[in-house]
Order: C-alpha cells, then structure tokens, then sequence
C-alpha cells in the first residue's frame, strides 16, 4: 500500500470529487458563472484541507454543463492553495490524451503540491469527447488500453522505450519532470460491472469504483471479482488499494438531507444524462443497504462503516456539489465531515 | 401528455396507413394529447453506436428525443422475416435501457400472414418490458386483407385501433396518477 501512499493504520482514507458539472440550481433556475464554478472549486478543495479530509478530485468531461475539461490546470492552482490534502483526478480520460502529456503535467503537479498528486484514470463514460479531441470511437477500448499501459511505464521508468498503434514510438525518451519520489499512484477508474473491475485486476493497479446507486452489496461482487483477477495475475491484493466513489450529502436529520438532495441529483441527472433519478429508487437510499451516503451524519457514519465492512476499502470519496447545489450548502458539508464524520470513521476503521 | 407515434419501417405502406388512423382517432377524440408521427422513411438514421441518446445530432438525435419526451409512445410496426424489422430494433438500440421508464408503450402490428401473431407477443414485448415500459397488452394486428388502396376495410379493424388509442391514454392517466399520489408520500 504505501506505494500508492496509502497507510492503513490511518483508517479508511475519506476524500472529495467533483466532476466539475456546471448546472443551474434547480431550486432557483439560476446559475453561477463558469469563473465563480472553478473558484469555488478551489475554495472547496482549501476547505477540505482545512477540515483534515484526506483527498480532493477533479475530473473531466467535454460535454455541455461542465466546466472543468482542463481539470489539471484546475488541480494546478488546488496545488498551489492546499497544504497537506492529497489530490488527484476524477478521472483523466486517458484514451483521448497523450500520455507523455498528462504524465508531465501530474509530475509538474506532484512537484508544485510537494508530493501530494495522483491520476484516476478512466474511459469516459460519454463519447462527445472523441470527435472533439480528434480520436474515432471505435477504438474506445484499444486506446484506452493501449493509452493506460503506456501511462504506467512512464511512471515505473526513467528512459522509455515503447511503441504502439496509436502515437509515434518513444526511443531512449526520458519524460521529465519526475515526481517528487519518483512515481506517482495511478488508479484505473472503474465502472460498476466485474467484467470492468476484472480489467484493473489483470494489471495489478489500484481501482476507483464508482458505486453511484443500488445496494452496496453488489458492488463487493464486482470488489472480489477484481481481489481475485489480481491474485490469479501474480499480485498480492493485499498491496492493492480499492477506492470507491458515490454520492454525498449529509443534514440534521435524514429526511431532511434527502428532501434537500432530492432536486440537485434529478435535475442534474436529467441535464447531463437525459433521465432524472426516480423517486422510488431515491427512497431506498435512506436504507443504511444503499450505497448512496445520504443522511444524517449519524446514518451516513453507519453506512460507511457497513461498506467499510463488506468491501475492506481503503478511501472513499464523495460527491457532494454535483447538480448545482450552493457553495453554503458545501461548506456546510466539510463542516460535518470534518468534526463528526472523519474522527468517527477513523476510530472504527484504524488497523 | 405527449404522445409519439413510431411508423418502424422504411418500406411498404400499410404500417403507415394504420398509423395514420391512430393519428386521427388520437385528434379527433384526444385534442389535449400533443400528438407527433415519428415515420421512419421521412428521417435518415445512423445506426447505434453506443453513446448516450442526447449526444446523437441531426435526425437521430431528434428521433431519440422527440421519443425520450414522451409520456406514451405507439409502435407500428411490420413484420420481417417472423421478427421486427431492423430499423425499429434501431430505435430501441439507440436509447437508454430503462428508456420507457414511466411511459406506457402500445403496439400496432401489420403482416402478411396470420402465422406473425405471435411474433409481437414474444419478441416485441420482451423488448418494451426489459426497457421498463407500461405496456398496454393487447395490440392491434392487421392483416393484409384488412387493407384496400391504402384505407382500412374492415370496420373490425377499426374499433380496435380506437380502443388502443383510448387504452393508451386511459394507462398514461392512471399511471400518472398513481405515481403522483406515490410519490407525493415521499418526504423529498
């Protein structure tokens, strides 16, 4: 684990994404500008820091209602305002950049934080993005997997040699700057399916889950279903990290996080995937089962304690500022995290 | 309440004639219903490739919108070879999979032979429960011989098609209802 910088006897890592959607409040109609979006972003992430939370993420999508497609410039200037807070990406869409690229700039990144970046790397989970950024769809799989592999020998080695499909051969290149020690933690973002967890266990690297609905218990499926490829591929899952990502949003009472939830997660589904979040699947994620972690802080404690015990996982990280919910709202948010959610969830989760 | 209407073949012409009846019993007896015919041969669709249904442009894009808006949709449909044709499973392929999730779904089937009856029954319907739709379960088949010069000729026909339309509208109602009243018990 500490190769990934994890440390188990800290107890299970609790962190922040955000996929940087820019969506008008629902409750308003209003919406922020795409300049206020991104300052709040990195005052989220000061925040977070400040609370003792352990991880900040910022991802990227190309898509209409969002706002953060250049996240490492976003994560560059989270660097440079954070002090111990370790941050990352949620996720880079490998397939359509140039490795050598994003792995100078999280080297560049992990140099401006003193040691503290990580890559989430991912698929995308829309396509808009490769008619814009110039790659065919129908290389999806090929590039990403083509893309990853070469992402991992840039950090495992000094002097690269390489050659694949999808850009010129590197010879004798040497992709500089380095990270602080040398390497960085490089996570393989995973959709909710085994056949998709069973991908980052054949490669032996960590895997960022994401668990956005439904009951947490078929997602240990997919979390043995990854330990298992991993070991049957000569790795020890002992040294793996899992993470996994979901929804967040903590109030006083359960009914009331719920009520005030409710409308940030249906209209933000309907605006950036064209279907809202019924209601009757909604009432189930009051069910301490449920693997959305909405509720008081007392039921939001319960339920991360319960996946902590059904998945053995080593960082959880929540989405809470998707759908255009407002920066009080948030801040109210790494309030309750810091002073009752955290100190609860490391007491029972220390090893 | 919006209702779309799916004529699902780009050849012959009797699907499109029965779907015109839906059109105008659906006019006629229903003017609050906003009503749109979706005929498959006036638009140029791309096949499925996967991507979520609000990033397809052009005509597909209209289609898979103009379906996704809806609060009931009509399939018309022919069959080909004892199954639908490809260019309706097109349409169910471009959508989410839960894409008839609150909508009501009714078929109107037109075919050769009496021996396609089931096709609908065991091939269509599948298709509309896996994709969560309300399905109203009795269709309307039609066959050749109910056709002459592009007009329906049997009266039978007829009564039935103005019984889908009202079942259609009668099963978006109650499901409406339903789920307001469910859902007005929620705390959210």
């Amino acid at each position: 684990m500490e190769k990934y910088r994890i440390d188990p006897s800290k107890g299970l890592e609790f962190g922040i994404y955000t996929l940087g959607d820019h969506i008008p409040n629902p409750n308003t109609g209003k919406r922020i500008s795409a300049k206020q979006r991104i300052n709040e972003i990195i005052e989220l992430a000061k925040l977070a820091d400040q609370a003792g939370i352990d991880f900040f993420s910022v991802g990227e999508s190309h898509q209409n209602y969002f706002t953060t497609q250049a996240h490492t410039v976003v994560l560059s200037a989270i660097a440079q305002a954070t002090q111990k807070i370790k941050i990352g990406s949620s996720s880079t869409i490998i397939s359509t950049s140039d490795p050598v690229r994003v792995y100078e700039d999280f080297a560049t990144i992990d140099l401006i934080s003193d040691g503290r970046a990580e890559i989430i790397a991912g698929r995308a989970s829309r396509v808009g993005l490769y008619q814009l950024l110039g790659y065919n769809l129908s290389d999806y799989e090929a590039l990403f997997e083509e893309k990853f592999n070469l992402l991992l020998k840039l950090n495992e080695e000094e002097i690269v040699n390489w050659s694949g499909n999808f850009r010129e051969p590197l010879k004798d290149a040497e992709i500089l700057p380095r990270p602080k020690n040398g390497s960085l933690p490089i996570w393989r973002a995973v959709g909710g399916t085994p056949a998709s967890a069973m991908k980052a266990g054949y490669s032996g690297v960590p895997m960022m889950l994401a668990a956005l609905g439904g009951p947490a218990s078929i997602f240990k499926n997919t979390i043995d279903a990854y330990r298992e490829v991993a070991k049957g591929s000569g790795f020890d899952p002992a040294t793996l990290p899992v993470g996994t990502t979901g929804f967040f949003f903590a109030a006083e009472t359960t009914q009331e996080a719920m009520r005030e939830m409710y409308p940030y997660i249906n209209e933000g589904m309907k605006l950036t995937n064209g279907q809202g979040f019924p209601k009757q699947a909604f009432a189930q994620a009051a069910d301490k089962r449920s693997v959305i972690n909405v509720g008081s802080p007392q039921e939001i404690i319960e339920k991360i304690l319960y996946q902590h015990e059904l998945f053995d996982h080593q960082r959880y990280i929540a989405q809470m500022d998707f759908g255009g919910m407002p920066f009080d709202k948030l801040m109210k948010n790494i309030e309750i995290m810091g002073t009752e959610i955290l100190p609860a969830i490391r007491k029972y989760t220390i090893k | 309440m919006k209702i779309v209407g799916i004529s699902g073949s780009i050849v012959g012409s009797k699907t499109r004639t029965a779907m015109n009846y839906i059109s105008k019993e659906m006019l006629d007896q229903y003017p609050e219903v906003e009503f749109t015919l979706i005929d498959l041969v006036d638009y140029n669709l791309q096949f499925s490739d996967g991507r979520n249904y609000l990033e397809y442009e052009g005509h597909t894009g209209y289609v898979t919108k103009t379906i996704m808006e809806a609060d009931a949709i009509v399939i018309g449909t022919p069959i080909f070879q004892a199954s639908i044709p490809a260019t309706l499973k097109n349409i169910f392929d471009l959508l989410p999979t839960n894409a008839f999730r609150d909508k009501v779904v009714s078929m109107l089937v037109t075919a050769g032979s009496p021996k396609h009856y089931l096709v609908a029954e065991q091939q269509l319907k599948p298709i509309l429960s896996y994709m969560k739709g309300q399905i109203v379960q009795t269709f309307v088949f039609i066959e050749e011989k109910d056709f002459h010069n592009k007009e329906i000729v049997n009266d039978d026909v007829i009564f039935r098609i103005e019984r889908l339309v009202e079942d259609t509208v009668l099963l978006v109602e109650t499901y409406t209802k339903i789920r307001e009243e469910k859902e007005a018990k929620y705390d959210f």
